[in-house]
């Protein structure tokens, strides 16, 4: 931001700040100072016209009011020179606040990733960036940070200038992420994927909210953000390590349960993928993975075997909560073994390719993907499975 | 009998579903009930029931429609407006530890229901009853296109109402927010009644409101009086040519969200769950695809409104017609390319963000013009500072606040940290307070001697005026300042005591803002039962200009006499200036449309199927579906539309009119 712009800023937003804290206008990471910038600029640039329309409504209503003797003309209604500017005036603001738009828009998009950690301080290639994948639960947040095999709930910290590349998702309904002083926010949303990165500068300890509403819990689901020197990271790691609480499945399952206003947890150990089944809905074993789903429906599908592979859904309140005339709530299994797989697709007659010719356009290939039955498909799934056998399940 | 007997006949309704156990809603619903039973013994003592039903519940006539609009619209207003109160009342007191008064179950359905009611119970009556009212009278026609259609449209928005109010009583209201977005208003997270009330009141109201839409363009284009070309038309008219042309490109959308929504929950499809290929973030984009159109939906009248009294006021012709009539036009096209800035924070990549970023400020562009023209309309004008006029200068005081922090929240990385914060709940309500009650609030005060005759008292109006001014502030300053704190939307308890204080100031704007609409409700009671009333007797108090003022106050009902001929787009004051004489003999028969019940049929029929669909009474549900499709059916053979009032009615009314002319002359 430019000189010019802070001085403009300060006493616009300095009694504010002495009255109360404006965690958004003061912030302590990078991004955050950033998009107050931009709110600063923008402010200015509307007021630009804001103010002198508002001064000349006051203006207009005083001096034209009936019985001031100001000159009167009834009839005039239009003004060409006028018009322009009416509609010119607004234009040029919005053309210079679509400029700053598009550029920090894409300056400042979560997904980007961090190439500065604060005003001419580019970021060293050598600082490897803090990664923390976010879990919002019912009604509380889980940080699980990978690097470090360790997991928290309610509580984020993340030592002062290291970038941090957050990646969000939630267990079941809709959330939004965010630490005001730090950055701003993002959803976390149940079998999806968000980014997040940024930086905090200021050591301290901020408050982090779900800014979404998520249900009944909703007013307790906040926790602790602390930016912290490195030193004090490692002791704080050290000190989680010595929970005696592990994070697996099972334990992760416990979590999830719905609770409200939720102390802080530490967990000195987190399953291996554990992070990618809850961001695939298949932290339950016997439950296939989107990812799984998708990899085969990509391969052309299983078939009609696709959909005699479900089972009745045993978790959250399916059976409890279902739809009057609705089948009762079923989820994709997870197949057990290759010959399972193969066995179930084998029951049924092999699938003849549904013949795609009258959708075709002139000119079009025919799809290829469906056309040769599914045999490929059951070839990559016997290869991939066989290679899971392979592996400690643990690895997934 | 049998448990399962009873389950077939009530569904899911048990005794278990009425809020008994929750002091503050039966304690409601004892005033209602003895409020409501004082009404009714009222209605019956003063037998006042066949009046009512002969002269409005089955009206046909546009005004007596408009009219049940602006009470339905007044009525749910005084109870969202009471949703209002009690969460600021909660977060007021609930600091240190301290849950407040409303556990989650009833204060998550107070901001789901403020808001739904606020919508679509409150701002949209109010300006289909102007829309309604003054439309037909602006373009010199004796009523609209589809007169029974109107009553019917009415009644289903009445229905949905009703619904809404139901859900006070029996089961509960949505726990979602108003939009309920998906996954938390699936069957799996809210299983109970309150998201289907949602679903059915809508739907039911929906229905209304689409129609009303069909009426009033069709009314607009193909019933307006000779010589009234489209760049003839009064602006307020064109502000609701373009309305109605959003309502019925948009509301189908929410009919079709909707369903999607309700066969997920009644029949298991996955449309916006989480898994099996569904998305939430359909429902997201598709809810705001409709939900972006409403909010112009809402402001575009008041706009209307609000040129119409900028030019009377300032007794001058409306500065910049044509650019005012482009930029409703453009508006118009724009509020449908600006959905996304909703949900910046979904991660959208950066394109599509500034993409829809940039055509939300280009929206305030052509807003922007339009203040200006009412601006120099008021330039080299006379004004007087009626109610309306004051109104109108408010608004252009708070609007323009409103939309600059709304062009704030349209730069995507500014809208990351204000999100979801109460800045944008201060923003939003900056706008609609602001923009489209202020509007309504000067719509009532222009109109009300059109519609009765008689002028609202000033002194309570002006009373009115001032607490709601300075309410306004009070309530909604603090929550700007809250947005900055990083304060969000929809919190029950907080933690921080710094904070107290805004939420106090914010809970004392509100109880000021109840005094402006006490002193409203006052306003109304002295004026109707005051008896030194300002009666206008010259059709024309205000010294208007536009053709609603060519007739008498309140108009007859067949509005014209003869249909006049436009020359101008002040047709009213171009016809003072040349000295038009108004016909005084020559009368014929007017055809009009005859009044029937079927409307409020099958309103309460449906009514009843959306309480059927909600509490699983599938035979109920069965038989007043058939009913309905019976009821329309029958309908359709009903010949006995129309009538002529003779033409010694026509000349009565019109010599009355000529006496009292004369008298005030």
């Amino acid at each position: 931001m430019s000189r010019f712009a802070k001085l403009l800023f300060v006493p616009l937003v300095a009694p504010l700040l002495a009255g109360c804290n404006a965690v958004v206008l003061a912030p302590a990471g990078d991004i955050a100072v950033q998009q107050r910038d931009l709110i600063i600029i923008a402010t200015v640039l509307m007021l630009l016209i804001i103010i002198p329309v508002m001064v000349l409504v006051v203006l207009f209503a005083r001096k034209y009011r009936k019985g001031n003797n100001a000159q009167y003309e009834p009839n005039w209604d239009h003004s060409t020179q006028l018009e322009l500017v009416i509609w010119s005036a607004p234009l040029a603001i919005i053309i210079c606040l679509g400029a700053v738009t598009w550029v920090s828009t894409h300056l400042l998009d979560p997904y980007r990733q961090l190439g500065r950690l604060g005003p001419d301080r580019p970021v060293v290639a050598e600082v490897e960036p803090l990664e923390v994948e976010v879990v919002a639960l019912d009604w509380k947040w889980m940080f699980i940070y990978p690097q470090y095999d360790i997991a928290t709930v309610n509580e984020l910290v993340a030592p002062v200038d290291r970038p941090i590349e957050f990646k969000l998702t939630a267990s079941s309904v809709m959330n939004s992420f965010y630490i005001p002083a730090l950055a701003g926010q993002i959803y976390a949303m149940p079998g999806m994927q968000t980014r997040l990165h940024a930086v905090v500068n200021e050591p301290g300890t901020y408050k982090g909210i779900a800014a979404h509403y998520s249900g009944h819990g909703f007013s307790g689901m906040h926790f602790a953000f602390k930016g912290v020197s490195n030193a004090e990271f490692d002791t704080w790691l050290a000190d989680v390590r010595t929970s005696p609480d592990m994070l697996n499945r099972q334990r992760y399952l416990e979590v999830e349960k719905p609770t409200e206003n939720v102390p802080v947890m530490h967990f000195a150990g987190v399953e291996s993928g554990l992070y990618t089944a809850i961001l695939n809905m298949c932290v339950e074993r016997d439950k296939m993975c989107v990812s799984e789903m998708m990899s085969i429906d990509q391969q052309g599908g299983l078939g009609h075997a696709g959909v005699n592979n479900l089972a009745p859904e045993l978790y959250g309140g399916g059976e409890r909560n279902r739809s009057p005339f609705g089948p009762q709530k079923t989820y994709v299994a997870a197949i057990c073994s290759t010959d399972e797989a193969i066995a179930m697709t084998a029951k049924l007659p092999a699938l003849k390719a549904p013949n795609a010719a009258p959708l075709v356009g002139k000119g079009l290939t025919r799809p290829e993907m469906v056309a040769q039955s599914n045999a490929p498909a059951l070839d990559w799934l016997a290869g991939k499975l066989a290679f899971n056998q392979n592996t400690p399940a643990d690895a997934l | 009998m049998t448990n399962e007997f009873w389950s077939f006949i009530f569904g899911r309704l048990t005794w278990d579903v009425l809020p008994l156990h929750e002091p503050i809603v039966v304690i409601t619903f004892v005033v209602v009930a003895i409020g409501g039973l004082a009404v009714l013994g009222a209605l019956t003592y003063f037998k006042l029931w066949g009046y009512l039903w002969k002269e409005w519940f089955t009206s046909v006539d546009h005004k007596k429609v408009g009219i049940m609009y602006m009470v339905l619209g007044i009525v749910m207003l005084l109870r969202g407006f009471a949703d209002a109160l009690m969460m600021r009342l909660q977060q007021a007191i609930a600091f240190n530890g301290s849950e407040g008064y409303l556990n989650a179950h009833h204060y998550d359905q107070l901001f789901s229901v403020h808001g739904v009611i606020m919508i679509f119970f409150v701002a949209m009556p109010l300006i289909t009853g102007f829309m309604n009212y003054v439309v037909p009278l602006q373009i010199g026609a004796r009523d609209v296109s589809f007169p029974f259609l109107n009553n019917f449209s009415f009644w289903m928005t009445a229905g949905g109402a009703v619904l809404v109010m139901m859900s006070l009583f029996v089961g509960e209201f949505a726990q979602t927010g108003w939009l309920a977005f998906p996954p938390l208003s699936g069957i799996e997270h809210s299983p109970a009644s309150g998201v289907d009330y949602y679903i059915w009141a809508l739907q039911v109201a929906g229905v209304g409101t689409t129609l009303s839409g069909v009426n009033l363009i069709a009314t607009i284009i193909k019933m307006r009086a000779p010589g009234m070309s489209l760049m003839k038309m009064p602006v307020f008219t064109w502000t609701s040519l373009c309305t109605n042309v959003l309502i019925v490109a948009s509301f189908p959308i929410l009919t079709a969200v909707l369903t999607l929504l309700a066969l997920d929950r009644y029949v298991g499809t996955n449309f916006f769950t989480s898994d099996f290929g569904g998305s939430p973030m359909m429902y997201i984009n598709l809810i705001w695809i409709w939900g972006h159109p409403e909010v112009y939906i809402l402001i575009l009248p008041c706009f209307g409104i609000f040129s119409e009294v900028a030019s009377t006021f300032s007794s001058k012709r409306l500065f910049g017609y044509t650019s005012m009539v482009y930029a409703t036009v453009v508006i118009t096209v724009l509020s449908y390319l600006v959905w996304l800035h909703h949900f910046f924070t979904m991660g959208s990549g950066a394109s599509v963000n500034s993409f829809f970023g940039i055509t939300t400020m280009i929206i305030s562009i052509p807003t922007g013009a339009k203040i200006f023209n009412w601006l120099f309309t008021m330039y080299k004008g006379q004004i007087r500072f009626e109610l309306p006029m004051m109104w109108l200068i408010a608004f252009m005081l708070t609007f323009t606040i409103g939309g600059m922090t709304g062009v704030l929240l349209a730069v995507p990385p500014a809208d990351f940290v204000l999100h979801n914060s109460l800045f944008l709940v201060a923003h939003f309500h900056n706008v609609i307070i602001g923009g489209v009650l202020f509007g309504i609030f000067a719509g009532i005060n222009y109109w009300w001697p059109k519609a009765f005759g008689y002028k609202l008292n000033e002194f309570w109006g002006k009373i009115s005026f001032w607490l709601w001014n300075v309410g306004f502030w009070l309530a909604f300053g603090p929550l700007y300042v809250l947005g900055l704190m990083g304060v969000t939307r929809r919190l029950r308890t907080f933690d921080d005591p710094s904070l107290q204080i805004w939420f106090i100031i914010a809970g004392i704007g509100a109880l000021v803002i109840a005094g402006g609409i006490g002193a409203m409700l006052i306003q109304f009671a002295v004026s109707i039962l005051g008896k030194n009333k300002e009666w206008d007797t010259t059709g024309d108090p205000w010294n208007g200009r536009t053709l609603e003022w060519a007739t008498s106050s309140p108009p007859p009902q067949y509005n014209f006499a003869f249909t006049p001929v436009i020359h101008d787009n002040d047709a009213w004051a171009d016809m003072k200036n040349r000295h038009a004489q108004r016909p005084t003999k020559g009368f014929m028969e007017i055809h009009m449309p005859r009044n029937t019940a079927t409307g409020i049929v099958l309103a309460g029929l449906s009514v009843v199927l959306g309480f059927a669909l909600i509490w699983y009474m599938w035979w109920l549900a069965i038989l007043s579906f058939v009913a309905l499709i019976g009821a329309a059916i029958i309908h359709t053979f009903n010949y006995d539309r129309d009538y002529y009032i003779p033409v010694e009615a026509v000349a009565e009314v019109e010599d009355t009119r000529t006496r009292l002319l004369s008298g005030a002359r």
